[in-house]
């Protein structure tokens, strides 16, 4: 992958003011550099708390950075004001960590999806409403879904909606916070197979924030692992999953139980959790 | 020993623009005191509405029927009264939309407080002191001070953690965790699964873990609940389930997580097909049209659970596949 960025990141720095008495401020946010090119994955990664939605939210320009520049086509977004944003919103879109809180409550999920169109002034009365079907399709959700209410659906299927009116706009970058995270093991791997494939045939660019490491590592080109608000370690996957430099990562990856499946066939054990410990070995040995 | 939660033929139906829509369709199944039941299945299977169930919390347009037993009382048709009771001291909740239980305009921890005085009669200083443990607990750095922000100055983890944090806070006898570790990173996932089977362990909390996270279950759960098309398909113990499961669909619940041979692609194993829809559901097994074992049989009667292999499996095929052939179903 040659030429420049689709999205470059320069010095972001994010700070929280802190009301009053009540809370110090909270840089967030400090000094992260990153690029993401066409047709890339890059997979941001560490754990709750340490900046990662603050990223994504000020890379989308939805909150103003305190510092450094998001350059989107080589156009820094810090520097555009609303209106001038509008015009790239459809380009670059998002898709939020809280499935039922990114939609709005009154809004039915036909109109969800459609409103990023309508809101660009792309709404074609004519051929909208199949889109909006197709989308539905794309995602796997049924079209009876489309005259409810987000509160009237399932998680797994808000946060779906969430994937199908980022894509209304035809994005050439999402921004992805967790957007898999209320799906079963099939459905998550439909609506995956689904982003790689508009990335092969598109050449999308996703910055992937996720805390599912196998995801990471099956889905992901680069990896940007961040800890207390700053990017520690960046590089291929492979390079960061067989030689982690950074202690944090070190740390990280061993949260994940290994992939080996176990010699012989004892119970699944009990007292000890495994919570991201895929139990793949566990499903098929009679 | 009457079981602390019986379930007995549960029905959900919604109300839609097209009519009745069953949700959930005649569910039955028991907790008891110190174990941790794990519900998994696919979305829109029926799992939340389920818990909603359980806990008086459906919505306008939705109806139930069936018994729901709670210690030994009924509570199906019981007053909004005597559910809000219960929640507050007998049945903690973890709600899949953690949002809607965290006031946005109340500091986190003044909410756990209200929540500790109005139940324990503490003081005010014993329950802010109870309020900062529990954020504490399920491993919010820096508690303390956390406890006096509000929830949307919280990252999405944190968000979470304090919902957990609510629904341990004046230790219930049987918490429902509605996808609790979603957005939680290894780390933590392991932590907040901790406390919970240390509940189990240590005060005989008993836990139904709603969760996408088979390896979740197969750390923390003692029995486990596959649930397709809003029917049980299969359920049993943990040990049995997740590593000789019966039912073809548990079987390619469990492919799905299976891993590509590295580097060859990137895309991911999934069951191929869509789940039905809940308003035109197929005569017969509701998996028959994705299912590679279905007969004739499967496509004209719906099974029922029956106990095999000491599990329960609603599958009319369980008894007469090898398990060897169910393994390379999804090969
Ligand atoms: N609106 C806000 N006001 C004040 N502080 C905030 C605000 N939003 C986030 N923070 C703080 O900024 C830090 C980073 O939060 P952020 O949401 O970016 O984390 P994250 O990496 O996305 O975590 P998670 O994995 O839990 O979602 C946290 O300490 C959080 O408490
Ligand atoms: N209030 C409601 N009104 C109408 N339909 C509803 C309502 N709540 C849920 N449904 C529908 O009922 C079905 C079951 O929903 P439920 O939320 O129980 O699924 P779930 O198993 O929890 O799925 P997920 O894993 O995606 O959260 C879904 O098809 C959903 O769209
Ligand atoms: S009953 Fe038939 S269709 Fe249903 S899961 Fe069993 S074999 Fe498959
Ligand atoms: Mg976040
Ligand atoms: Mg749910």
């Amino acid at each position: 992958m040659t030429g420049a960025p689709l999205l470059d990141v320069r010095e972001l720095t994010v700070r929280y003011p802190g009301r009053r008495r009540r809370s110090q401020p909270v840089l967030a946010v400090d000094r992260v550099s990153f690029e993401v090119r066409a047709g890339e994955t890059l997979a941001l990664v560490g754990e709750s708390g340490c900046g990662k939605s603050s990223t994504a939210a000020t890379v989308l320009q939805l909150r103003r950075p305190q510092g450094g520049e998001v350059r989107f086509e080589g156009v820094d977004l810090t520097t555009l004001d609303e209106p001038a944003l509008r015009g790239l919103r459809p380009a670059l879109q998002p898709v939020f960590q809280d499935p039922y809180g990114s939609l709005s409550p009154r809004l039915r999920i036909r109109d969800a999806i459609a409103e990023p169109l309508r809101v660009q002034g792309r709404w074609d009365p004519v051929t909208g409403p199949a889109r909006v079907t197709e989308l539905l399709d794309l995602v796997q959700l049924d079209h009876s879904l489309a005259d409810r209410r987000p509160h009237e659906l399932s998680g797994g299927q808000c946060q779906r909606v969430g994937i199908a009116r980022a894509l209304a706009s035809e994005p050439r970058l999402l921004v992805l916070d967790e957007p898999v995270s209320a799906l079963d093991p099939s459905i998550r791997a439909g609506v995956m197979n689904l982003l790689i494939d508009l990335q092969d045939e598109l050449g999308l660019g996703y910055l992937f924030i996720c805390h599912d490491l196998r995801l990471v590592h099956q889905v992901a080109h680069r990896i940007a692992v961040m800890q207390h608000g700053r990017i520690v370690e960046s590089g291929d996957t492979d390079q960061i999953f067989t030689s982690p430099a950074a202690a944090y990562t070190q740390a990280l990856l061993t949260a994940v139980p290994p992939l080996a499946t176990p010699a012989d066939d004892r119970p699944v054990p009990r007292a000890a959790p495994t919570p991201s410990g895929l139990p793949h070995d566990l499903g098929l040995r009679p | 020993m009457t079981a602390l939660l019986e379930i007995r033929d549960l029905h959900v139906t919604v109300r839609g623009q097209g009519g009745e829509v069953p949700a959930v369709r005649g569910l039955s199944f028991q907790v008891d005191r110190g174990q941790i039941l794990a519900v998994v299945g696919e979305s829109g299977a029926g799992k939340s509405l389920t818990a909603q169930a359980v806990l008086g919390l459906l919505g306008p347009s939705v109806a139930m029927s069936g018994s729901v037993k709670f210690d030994g009382r009924e509570l199906a048709g019981a007053t909004q009264a005597a559910y809000r009771e219960l929640r507050g001291r007998r049945l903690g909740f973890v709600p899949q939309d953690a949002l809607s239980v965290l006031s946005p305009v109340h500091p986190v921890g003044e909410q756990l407080a209200l929540a500790v005085r109005s139940v324990q009669g503490a003081s005010r200083a014993a329950a802010w002191d109870v309020a900062v443990r529990a954020l504490d607990r399920v491993g919010i750095p820096d508690a303390s001070r956390r406890a006096r922000v509000y929830p949307h100055e919280y990252s999405g983890g944190m968000r979470q953690r304090a919902v957990i944090a609510m629904a341990m806070v004046n230790q219930p006898d049987l918490i429902i965790a509605d996808e609790p570790t979603t957005a939680l990173d290894p780390r933590l996932q392991a932590q907040i699964l901790g406390l919970l089977t240390g509940l189990r362990d240590e005060s005989g909390t008993a836990v139904v873990l709603v969760t996408h996270d088979l390896a979740a279950v197969a750390g923390s759960a003692d029995r486990v609940l596959i649930m397709y098309a809003g029917r049980e398909v299969e359920s049993g113990p943990v040990d049995r389930v997740l590593v000789t499961p019966r039912s073809p669909y548990a079987v390619g619940l469990l492919a799905s997580l299976k891993p590509m041979p590295a580097a060859t692609t990137r895309r991911l194993p999934a069951i191929a097909g869509a789940p039905p829809r809940p308003q035109s559901l197929p005569p017969g097994c509701a998996f028959a049209p994705r299912c590679p074992l279905a007969v004739d049989e499967c496509r004209a009667i719906e099974p029922e659970p029956l106990l095999y292999d000491g599990r329960l499996v609603a599958c009319h095929r369980a008894g007469d596949v090898p398990a060897a052939e169910l393994a390379e179903l999804y090969r």
